[in-house]
């Protein structure tokens, strides 16, 4: 065992030549961070300003959870916005209004940007601030955007947690600063396995409640938990923090190695790492080894959804056995997947942005085992003969740390397994 | 602005959506940003299509904006055709370029791919998904069918179904069935599977079959001032229905009025003993124009239901909704908004309702039972099975459709009856659903009237219900305690009585005897 850090492969995918793509992009806008983003914060409100198709959207991609009192919902533009007859400000304002009188349990207000919002050049940034003063004390309006112009997917989180981050309070106190908006569950493994280590203290970015936001300053480290949150570490590097780099805590061994750099910031010794480590890790390998019968030797093609992707790819070629044909991702920071892109022998085309019709080529020539897209060329796949994972899954599963591990590789095997047992099926409409 | 959380219908370019993914051989060039590829998962997930919508986005970002977007979508008009060699394309804007204003239309024009490339002008901030439909199915057939001899054989057109329709798969063969059996055969179904070829064909048709007014009623009319097609009126859903369609099908065509209804359950079933305890049960109806129109009729006439209120959410058939309210002695529910939709069900507190995706949620929260008779729906409303809305094996689907979320009659019976079983009470649901039985949670002691009067007084005009009268109410079975509370409570304010007791609640129902 030296130390905690898996040794890399003989090269890794850090210096690969990235195929950039542009064209016909087929992946969802930020404004579906929402789904998840309201769920995890108990007192915020996103409400859109957008068209129709947002809400559209919105209602398509929540499904059930819609009618569940949601706590968000569109301002829908309408010919008199657009026309200049109506004050755009002035429709905001009221319906705002109308909104928190509904809901005196509002404490943060998100107004979210979309497409045409920006296109017409809506200003709600300044919004935001006219609303904060006449709502103040009660209510924070903030403002970030969830365009599909400007986002990908779970950008919009990374938009909405960068926002908050100039409006966190300063303080100068050591701490951990764990960022990335995780399932209740998974987020109290984390702490729990940080606490027994003795880091602390230990504060999460997005907070269930406004009251709860922690501080940052020039002695916060920020442990990211999620590769897309690249604004909202810039945001927390200028307000002194500093971003530990670490593989992900995908699977045993990426979830080993996000510890191991956090205990070694934090002084933990390698005995107390172990003592706390030892038995989770046994269970991870162990549970992970029941997927990996599965998927060991197969081959993978992940196209661009929510940069995941390269730690996936990572935790499934190392953990599992599996061949990376192509790792599809939307954006790549480097300095963020950086760790992740090490640790992934090289092979794989690395690819970043999109043409989709030219990527389906490359994917149909290359007739991997298993492919990971979004909902919109699953089951148009699975009719060729493709066996396909929906990524967008990957977002809305516990899949974090030791406890998920094999809940990880089982959504992957899951398909292929199916795939077995129904292959005496026959007739496809 | 308009505060919305829930909308009926998408925008007008997903009702061009469901057009071209239920044609072949065409494809759509849509100017959009970014991330409105989504929409092709309503396709591949709720409807289960095998393929890729027929649908190219150009997919702008922000950084495309300072640049060239209309070059951008030229590339991407030029690569689909390249790629998918469609024999028809069809242009237009989202919301979004909409607001760009590259003119998508106007660029189709210049570029000469020598096949017909249509236009579409769908007005994003005033229209929706059905005007949509229905205006891009029009502009193909305005471009593309011609007038021409008509078929030897006497033929129609099966106009109106789409992609994303509700139960549209199964009323095809339902319809084409009925037809069949009067000796007449169908030249085209569009938009559902037909090509720019068929379309080029439908002037062949001796008349138009219009089963969907909401995706196809101005194609309809352009084709009956232009190829001389007369359209048919009736929407066959239903078995009343269904003989007038028949009828009117035989007068257009002066073919003989034939229909073998053998396969026809749904009369007998309605009419057995079984169904006696159907009578009268308080039904709201709401969805697409086209389904509550005749599901109101299905409802009153066929299942004997009483109908205590109905509406829509497509504006564009106010005025035909307004006119069957009045015919029912109802008040009609024009609305898009499904907050007001929501408090129009609490008010007349049905004891079923008939409605969308989003009023089986309301039942759920009211505790109402509900069953699905129109568009917006989920992926469960596209089964496996055959289960068309139309026809005779339509109106036997219809009826076990709508007796599956009432309490079945025995039940009903013994729940009244004996209301103080600690499994079998009137919370739990019917037995025949699935969730776990809830043992009857224990009551407290009630308060003696004394002290209920010791509490707040009541204000000016409030209505008191005394213990012992709520108590009373509360054995009245669930699915009508909710009306005889409010008519027990009109009842005591035309009377000027301020306390409700037993005997008020007593003289109430008296009143209101039906």
């Amino acid at each position: 065992m030296t130390g905690f850090t898996p040794a890399p492969p003989a090269a890794g995918c850090r210096n690969a030549p990235v195929l950039k793509e542009r064209g016909q992009r087929e992946v969802f806008c930020g404004l579906t961070g929402i789904i998840w983003l309201h769920r995890k914060m108990q007192d915020a409100f996103f409400l859109v300003v957008g068209s129709r198709t947002c809400a559209h959207l919105l209602q398509s991609a929540a499904g059930v959870m819609i009618f569940a009192e949601p706590r968000f919902g569109t301002a829908i533009l309408e010919e008199k916005d657009l026309a200049g007859l109506a004050d755009a400000n002035a429709e905001l304002d009221r319906e705002v209004d109308r909104l928190l009188a509904r809901r005196p349990d509002i404490k943060q207000l998100f107004l979210v940007g979309s497409c045409p919002s920006e296109v017409i050049k809506l200003d709600l940034h300044r919004a935001a601030e006219r609303l904060t003063e006449r709502h103040a004390p009660h209510v924070r309006v903030m403002n970030y955007s969830g365009s599909g112009i400007e986002t990908t997917f779970t950008e919009g989180e990374d938009a909405c947690l960068a926002t908050m981050v100039p409006t966190l309070p300063a303080t100068d106190e050591r701490q951990l600063l764990m960022v990335g908006a995780l399932p209740d569950v998974v987020e109290d493994q984390a702490l729990s396995l940080l606490a027994e280590m003795g880091v602390a203290p230990v504060r999460c970015l997005p907070a269930h409640r406004a009251a709860e936001a922690p501080g940052v300053g020039a002695h916060t480290v920020v442990a990211l938990t999620q590769p897309f949150l690249n604004e909202t570490a810039a945001g927390l590097e200028r307000r002194g923090a500093r971003i530990l780099p670490a593989p992900f805590p995908f699977g045993e061994e990426g979830t080993t190695a996000w510890l191991w750099a956090v205990a070694q910031e934090f002084g933990v010794s390698p005995e107390t790492f172990a003592k706390v480590t030892d038995a989770p890790r046994a269970r991870a390998r162990k549970a992970i080894a029941a997927a990996a019968e599965t998927l060991g030797g197969k081959s993978i093609f992940f196209f661009p959804d929510s940069q995941l992707e390269i730690p996936l790819a990572r935790f499934l070629t190392r953990e599992c056995g599996m061949t990376a044909v192509e790792v599809g991702a939307p954006f790549i920071n480097k300095q963020i997947v950086g760790p992740d892109l090490d640790l992934l022998a090289e092979g794989p085309v690395i690819a970043e942005g999109q043409d989709v019709d030219l990527q389906l080529d490359r994917c149909r020539a290359a007739r991997p085992d298993l492919t990971v897209c979004g909902l919109g060329l699953a089951n148009p796949l699975e009719s060729e003969g493709m066996t396909t994972k929906w990524a967008i899954e990957l977002v809305f599963t516990p899949v974090h740390f030791y406890e998920q591990a094999g809940d990880l590789a089982g959504l992957f095997a899951r398909p292929l397994r199916r795939r077995a047992i129904l292959a005496g099926l026959e007739g496809a409409a | 602005m308009k505060l919305t959380v829930w909308t009926y219908e998408g925008p007008p370019h997903v009702g061009a959506m469901r057009v071209a993914t239920a044609m072949k051989g065409l494809h759509y060039v849509l100017h959009a940003p970014q991330g409105d590829t989504y929409a092709d998962l309503l396709f591949t997930m709720i409807e289960r299509r095998n393929h890729r919508p027929p649908v190219s986005y150009t997919t702008f970002q922000a950084r495309d904006l300072g640049e060239d977007t209309a070059n951008l979508f030229k590339t991407a008009l030029h690569d689909a055709f390249d790629r998918f060699k469609p024999q028809a394309m069809i242009v237009g804007s989202s919301c979004t370029a909409e607001l760009i204003q590259d003119d998508p239309e106007g660029m189709a024009a210049t570029m000469d791919l020598g096949i017909p490339v249509i236009p579409l002008e769908l007005p994003s901030y005033q229209r929706k998904e059905n005007f949509g439909s229905d205006e891009t199915f029009y502009q193909i057939v305005k471009a593309i069918a011609r007038p021409m001899e008509r078929t030897a054989h006497v033929s129609a057109n099966l106009i109106g179904p789409v992609g994303l329709g509700f139960r549209h798969r199964d009323d095809i063969t339902e319809v084409t069935a009925l037809l069949e059996e009067m000796g007449i055969a169908v030249n085209v179904v569009a938009p559902m599977g037909a090509t720019p070829a068929d379309i080029a064909r439908m002037g062949a048709a001796h008349f138009n079959v219009l089963m969907y007014p909401e995706h196809a009623e101005t194609a309809a009319r352009w084709m009956e001032k232009n190829l001389g097609q007369p359209f048919t009126k009736t929407v066959p859903i239903g078995v009343g229905a269904t003989r007038d369609f028949i009828a009117e099908v035989a007068r257009i065509a002066g073919v003989e009025p034939k229909a073998d209804d053998a396969r026809l359950r749904m009369p007998w079933y309605s009419q057995s003993v079984d169904s006696t305890y159907l009578t009268g049960k308080r039904v709201f109806l709401f969805g697409d124009a086209t389904h509550v129109k005749a599901m109101a009729r299905v409802a009153r006439d066929e299942m004997g239901f009483e109908v205590v209120g109905l509406g829509c959410y497509n504006r564009e058939f106010a005025r035909d909704i307004r006119k069957l309210a009045s015919e029912f002695g109802v008040e009609a529910l024009i609305s898009d908004d499904y907050l007001e939709v929501e408090k129009a069900i609490e008010d007349l507190a049905p004891e079923m309702i008939l409605g969308t995706q989003m009023e089986r949620h309301i039942g759920k929260r009211l505790g109402i039972p509900c069953a699905v008779i129109s568009a917006p729906v989920h992926v469960q409303d596209f089964p496996a099975r055959y289960s068309p809305q139309m026809g005779w094996e339509g109106a036997n689907v219809i009826f076990d459709t709508l007796v599956h979320p009432l309490v079945m009659g025995l039940e009903e019976h013994l729940l009244h009856m004996f209301r103080e079983d600690f499994e079998f009470h009137d919370e739990a649901g019917a037995s025949h659903h699935g969730g776990a039985a809830k043992a009857r949670a224990v009551e407290a002691e009630p308060e003696t009237d004394q002290e209920a009067a010791a509490g707040a007084a009541p204000a000016e005009g409030e209505i008191v219900w005394l213990s012992a009268a709520e108590k009373e109410l509360k054995k009245i079975p669930f699915f009508v305690r909710g009306k005889a509370k409010r008519n027990t409570e009109k009842f005591a304010l035309e009377k000027g009585v301020h306390e409700i007791s037993v005997e008020t609640l007593y003289e109430a129902k008296a009143h209101y005897a039906r």
